[in-house]
């Protein structure tokens, strides 16, 4: 599904991963932990395709194609997810009209029929039951006066509509109570399927007690330095990134 | 003594300011009002960028253009060529003006109750001459602005609509005038009068537009209304003009107590266009909501001056202006708030926002508060910015192409604005207008213009 090979960015002129692997088979959910400033953000921007994210070196492979100067509405359309860290809230434009729009872009990207109104709602119907969601978050303007939950929330309903093949949650648990966090763990593992892969990124281990990832990535200082099992996760929380980052004596 | 300068000479010249046949001109009293405005006129010309209020508006493209007043051959179009903004609203009241004259052809009078009067300024002046006395140059002439002594020197066109006391208009009242039916570069200078009495309620929707994008036109227009104790009038203003046109309009309001006006601006297009607003807040619980959005491209420029004053005790306002540039257009908004000494408990607030959308476009935004009452709730702001970057990515991460994306975040900046009008169907039908601004090219979302 997918293939990082060597890869190297640069924000700013300033070289955040240097020579990052990474290989995630279809179907399997990865865990990238890692402290911050390691390059865990970065690598989900330039996987998504964000300007301002320079490939110097390597390259992104993604269901056989080289990434590279791809639009991130065509990587979009071409099944990848980028669960925001902080979604962007948007006045004036209802969470219905942008999933629709989002989804209708997709469809006619992919040669597929555009959904028509009804068509949508009754989808939405499904998914919102689904995943537990109020239809009054629908028609609310999107993420504007969501809580931090309703936030996360709502990027997995979009993941739900969107039905993406590789998924990236970008430190989904971050600002997220337990319950919260719970919750939205929940939704991720409803839309957990042999066809998807996920890769989560996160500074914690409780968020892989409730989505329980098959491999688990030590990133530091821009490159991975360690991969387990789910264990690798708990041995973190307990000893911290110190081995990994250069802080260790 | 003639101070004026000779471009404005040159420009007034043109304009034939001593014709026969303009309405009332068998009035002596409107005789003289026009005679002293022309005086005044012609003593202080044409405003200037040294002026205060016109710093960074230019008469400039008014000067060059050679206008001249319109004649019978000034051209005359079909109902079917009239552009429509209330298109399921076949059956609204609606007068339609071209290049200045009433086109008395189209029904103008579907569904007013008995009691309220839609007419032609002329008509007004020979049938009810003693009201129009009552009320032509009460709101608007004390002001001494140029542009506004120029229009009651010139008046040669305009609509009244009058509703008697306690009388409810349900249907919006629709004025369309267009210019530039002509291959001429010319003028005119609509005076009109609204006049609702206590109580009355009516909506008012006017369409300053050509026909084709195209015409040279200058429409130099002044609107006084008069609103009674408790009543309420919705005013929209929709200005999709020709590029060469240019609109300088002047709106001057004075609300009785718990009385309600309510106006939004929308500016689309026109070389130049100015629309200013004041609005005289005189009894208690008077309220003014004046909010608007402007879109502009190429080298188009518009300019929204508006001046609140609060008289008396216990009145409010609200001021919403939302604007999108792009290309070298330029906008200004210029927003005075003014609480009178006795004045307390006043509540105004007002808020401009513009989004650039090419580095090339300009934005000059001046809030003023003058405040000499000391118990009071004021507020304002202006802001100019770009494109939210992370927006755009958010959008165009969930497959959204960007061109597309773009338009949506244009339209997601104005909602702030189109929240103050209170109508829905009103609420649509700008919403439409600024659907059909954006570039065609774009995909647009239909659940946007139902919201």
């Amino acid at each position: 599904m997918l293939e990082i090979k060597n890869l190297h960015v640069s924000v700013e002129g300033r070289e955040i991963l240097k020579g990052l692997d990474l290989s995630i088979k279809a179907g399997e959910v990865h865990a990238i932990m890692g402290p911050n400033g390691s390059g865990k953000s970065t690598l989900s921007n330039v996987i998504a395709g964000r300007e301002g994210y320079v490939v110097t070196g390597g390259r992104i492979v993604y269901k056989g194609e080289d990434l590279t100067g791809v639009e991130p509405e065509e990587r979009a359309a071409k099944g990848l997810f980028l669960a925001f860290q902080y979604p962007v809230e948007i006045p004036g434009v209802a969470n219905t009209t942008f999933l629709k729009e989002a989804l209708n872009s997709i469809r006619r990207y992919q040669g597929e029929a555009e959904l028509d109104a009804l068509e949508f709602v009754k989808l939405m119907r499904l998914k919102t039951k689904h995943l537990g969601i109020a239809d009054d978050m629908m028609k609310r303007a999107v993420n504007v006066g969501f809580s931090g939950g309703e936030k996360k929330r709502n990027e997995v309903l979009q993941m739900a509509v969107l039905n993406p093949s590789l998924s990236i949650l970008d430190e989904t648990d971050s600002g997220l109570d337990i319950d919260a966090l719970k919750i939205v763990a929940e939704g991720v593992n409803k839309l957990r399927s042999k066809d998807r892969s996920m890769l989560i990124i996160t500074h914690y281990q409780r968020l892989l007690n409730y989505i329980v990832p098959d491999k688990v990535h030590v990133l530091a200082n821009g490159t991975i330095k360690r991969t387990g099992s789910k264990e690798l996760a708990l041995e973190l929380e307990e000893k911290g990134y110190a081995e990994f980052d250069g802080t260790a004596a | 003594m003639i101070r004026t300068d000779d471009s404005s000479l040159n420009f007034l010249q043109n304009l034939n300011i001593d014709r026969p046949g303009l309405p009332g001109a068998s009035l002596p009293w409107l005789n003289a009002l026009r005679q002293n405005s022309k005086d005044l006129f012609i003593d202080i010309g044409l405003p200037t960028q040294k002026m205060e209020g016109w710093k960074y508006t230019s008469l400039k493209p008014l000067e060059d253009a050679g206008f001249r007043t319109t004649n019978e051959d000034d051209g005359l179009v079909s109902i079917e060529q009239v552009p429509p903004l209330l298109p399921e609203l076949d059956e609204v009241p609606r007068l339609v003006f071209v290049n200045g004259r009433l086109q008395s052809s189209f029904p103008t009078q579907n569904g007013l109750p008995d009691g309220v009067y839609l007419d032609h300024l002329s008509n007004i002046l020979n049938e009810m001459p003693g009201w129009a006395e009552k009320h032509i140059g009460k709101v608007a002439d004390a002001n001494g602005l140029p542009l506004v002594q120029l229009n009651t020197a010139m008046m040669d066109t305009g609509y009244v609509l009058r509703v008697g006391s306690g009388l409810v208009v349900e249907k919006p009242i629709e004025i369309i005038f267009i210019g530039g039916v002509t291959d001429n570069s010319i003028a005119y200078f609509p005076r009109n009068l609204i006049v609702l009495e206590d109580g009355a309620k009516a909506t008012v929707v006017e369409h300053h537009t050509c026909i084709g994008s195209v015409g040279s036109y200058l429409s130099n227009m002044v609107t006084e209304i008069t609103l009674g104790a408790s009543s309420n009038l919705s005013h929209y203003k929709v200005q999709a003009e020709s590029k060469d046109a240019i609109h300088l309009g002047s709106v001057q309001a004075l609300v009785a107590s718990d009385a309600k006006y309510d106006s939004f601006t929308l500016s689309i297009g026109g070389r130049l266009s100015r629309n200013e607003i004041l609005v005289q807040l005189n009894g208690s619980g008077a309220y003014a909501g004046v909010s608007g959005g402007y879109l502009m491209r190429g080298n188009e420029h518009c300019d929204n001056t508006t001046t609140i004053e609060h008289l008396v005790p216990d009145t409010s306002s609200r001021e919403v202006f939302k604007g999108v540039l792009d290309d070298q257009s330029r906008a200004v908004f210029q927003g005075r708030i003014v609480v009178h000494k006795d004045a307390q408990r006043t509540d105004g607030h007002q808020l401009c926002k513009t989004l650039l959308l090419s580095s090339g476009a300009e934005m000059d935004a001046k809030p003023e508060l003058e405040i000499f009452a000391d118990d009071v709730k004021c507020s304002h702001g202006a802001t100019t910015g770009q494109i939210d970057e992370s927006a755009l990515f958010y959008l165009r991460s969930r497959g959204i192409p960007e061109a597309h994306a773009r338009n949506l975040l244009v339209q997601s900046f104005l909602a702030e604005a189109l929240e103050e009008i209170p109508q829905e169907d009103m609420k649509k039908a700008i919403s439409n207008k600024i659907l059909h601004w954006l570039p065609a090219s774009c995909y647009l979302s239909e659940e946007w213009r139902e919201t």
